[in-house]
């Protein structure tokens, strides 16, 4: 009889053992079906204007709801110039972020400091748009435009790029506001990839004379290349999909104009500016198409940051 | 002309300055911007942000609907998104050694963190709001649930890692079922750090305007049914802070100054937990 207890039992944990493990790999497998609804549902949606304008949707720069003409190349390039510029400004400025809080920040710093950074990217986007609204581009119109008319805006070549009316808000002013937003993602990404670097590789260039400057660019640099680029990497998907605070401080206008100072768009605006009141079903359906290029380039910037990051850390997993 | 030495010096001094610089510039925006919270938020933010609903321009008013509306989704969005995050997690730390599931998953999982949150948005619309007709808290709660799931499952992932093989080992050894290892033993001990993620989650979502735009909408009224337009705080302070009223960017400035706030002290508290936790160790 005890024996047939046992048996039971066994044959009970056994059932169940298998239940847990099920229920946990449909919901793995329900992140992956997420995915392809998405995928899906915005293939579905964005029908009707691809096969009314085909690929030349993606090279037209005409958006005229009340003639039914739409094209997404303004808001595609608004996005690509407002995420270039916020690169621009962020790689460095992250750079040396991350070496002062894995070299240079006394012991009791190093910790307050790194959160006191994480908490920038804590705070949320919308924050950074009313800011941006408000204070940022004021000033900006101010002081900040006119020295720029005045002193690049003369230059040949790219002077054209840095004239226009100083309105402060801009692709210019929503690059700067997206620089400060992804500062802390890159900065945050190098602190830890830098910290894997062994200490022993860095203690003997020291050892050999090397200053903390040549440390980093020669021996702590090269080793993490990977890393960085990944980390770089996912700094721009997250510029390129920010909405709010470029809504806030872009001007959401269509147009495609040379300068950096006037008034642009990008695709997460115009559809969080544009979606609720769309009206007919290509208005809608050009905006989902937006939304779908728009995922599909995040998609193929984030996977190419995560590839760079699992190569640098299965680098580590065989060095160690 | 420098010696090398000399030279090697100063780039060194230069590099190490701007470094230093670039640590300031960082820690610059941050104070601005908690500064210019606190000088626009604080004069606005008085008892009737508590206990008045949303008014028309022109009239005195508060964000009780707005604040309500907010919590209710982040609660229900929250409750949908972590058990999914939980299991699935588990099964990325757990079982995921060998197959074809887990590396993909774990790919995918870590592309769906860094998504845009407005194409989340428009996914809901798409697959829900569409078919139902009508904007709805549920809608919106059920967007912020999406964006909880790939943080929870990647907390809770890391988390179950840090867990001992030999704490596994040893329950085996006594006997124990796999399912009763888990629940009772690895996720028992990974508890601090998953609610850590929990947190961090909530935290996120409680910021989120993007999602909630074609999803929940916003409602001038005070609202109980989740499944009519929802008032949020976020929808709330992108539409006041864009008006040119007065009185509504006011008190845009004063839900600003709330939800800042409360995902920092999230965030703090995330960290101050944990930290307590790994230090106990």
């Amino acid at each position: 009889m005890p024996m047939f207890l046992r048996e039971a039992s066994l044959k009970r944990h056994t059932v169940l053992d298998l239940l847990f493990r099920n229920l946990t790999r449909v919901s793995a497998f329900g992140v992956l079906v997420l995915l392809a609804a998405i995928i899906g549902s915005l293939v579905v949606g964005s029908m009707p204007t691809i096969r009314a304008f085909g690929f030349g949707f993606l090279t037209s720069s005409d958006w005229d709801p009340v003639n039914d003409q739409f094209g997404a190349l303004i808001p595609i390039v608004g996005t690509l110039v407002t995420s270039a510029i916020a690169l621009l400004i962020a790689i460095p400025v992250s750079f040396g972020i991350a070496i002062f809080l894995t070299e240079l920040s006394p012991r009791v710093l190093r910790r307050p400091l790194g959160v006191a950074i994480e908490l920038l990217a804590g705070i949320p986007s919308i924050i950074y748009g009313m800011w941006g609204l408000f204070v940022f581009a004021p000033l900006f119109a101010e002081h900040v435009e006119p020295w720029l008319n005045d002193h690049i805006g003369t230059m040949p070549y790219i002077g054209p790029f840095f004239s226009g009316p100083p309105m402060g808000i801009g692709m210019l002013a929503a690059g700067i506001i997206l620089a400060i937003m992804v500062i802390p993602f890159i900065a945050s990404v190098m602190r830890d990839v830098f910290e894997v670097v062994p200490t022993l590789l860095k203690e003997s260039a020291y050892g050999l004379g090397a200053t903390t400057w040549e440390v980093m660019w020669k021996v702590v640099l090269p080793y993490t290349k990977i890393g960085v680029v990944g980390g770089i990497m996912l700094g721009l998907g997250r510029a390129l999909g920010e909405t709010m605070a470029v809504t806030f401080v872009i001007g959401n206008a269509h147009e495609l104009s040379k300068s950096l100072l006037m008034p642009g768009n990008s695709i997460a605006s115009a559809l969080a500016n544009e979606f609720t009141e769309a009206y007919g079903e290509l208005y809608t359906s050009a905006l989902i198409e937006l939304g779908l290029i728009l995922f599909f380039i995040t998609f193929v910037v984030l996977s190419l940051a995560r590839y760079m990051l699992y190569k640098l850390g299965q680098r580590e997993g065989q060095a160690s | 002309m420098l010696s090398l030495y000399t030279r090697r010096r100063i780039i060194n001094a230069v590099g190490l300055a701007i470094s230093m610089l670039a640590m300031a510039f960082g820690l610059f925006w941050l104070c601005w911007i908690l500064w210019t919270l606190l000088e626009h938020g604080l004069p606005a933010l008085t008892p009737l942000v508590f206990t008045q609903m949303t008014p028309p321009p022109g009239s005195s008013g508060g964000l009780l609907n707005a604040i309500a509306g907010s919590l209710a989704m982040t609660l229900v969005g929250t409750l949908i998104g972590t058990p999914i995050g939980i299991l699935a997690g588990t099964y990325l730390a757990e079982f995921g050694q060998r197959g074809w599931l887990a590396p993909i998953t774990r790919f995918i999982n870590d592309v769906l963190l860094s998504a845009p949150s407005i194409v989340i948005g428009l996914f809901v619309y798409e697959v829900y709001v569409v078919h139902v007709k009508h904007f709805s808290g549920w809608a919106g709660a059920l967007a912020l649930s999406i964006i909880v799931i790939p943080i929870v499952i990647r907390t809770t992932e890391n988390m179950l890692r840090l867990v001992p093989t030999t704490l596994r080992e040893a329950a085996a050894a006594l006997g124990a079922p796999q399912w009763k290892i888990i629940n009772f033993i690895t996720l028992r001990a990974a508890r601090a750090g998953i609610i850590t993620g929990v947190m961090l989650a909530i935290a996120r979502i409680s910021g989120e305007t993007a999602p909630l735009l074609f999803t929940a909408l916003n409602n001038q009224f005070w609202s109980s049914n989740m499944n009519q337009p929802m008032a949020n705080l976020p929808v709330v302070i992108f539409q006041f802070a864009m008006s040119p009223y007065e009185d509504w960017q006011k008190l845009a400035w004063a839900g600003a100054l709330l939800i800042t706030l409360s995902v920092l002290t999230l965030n703090i508290l995330a960290r101050v937990l944990f930290r307590q936790k790994a230090a106990s160790h």
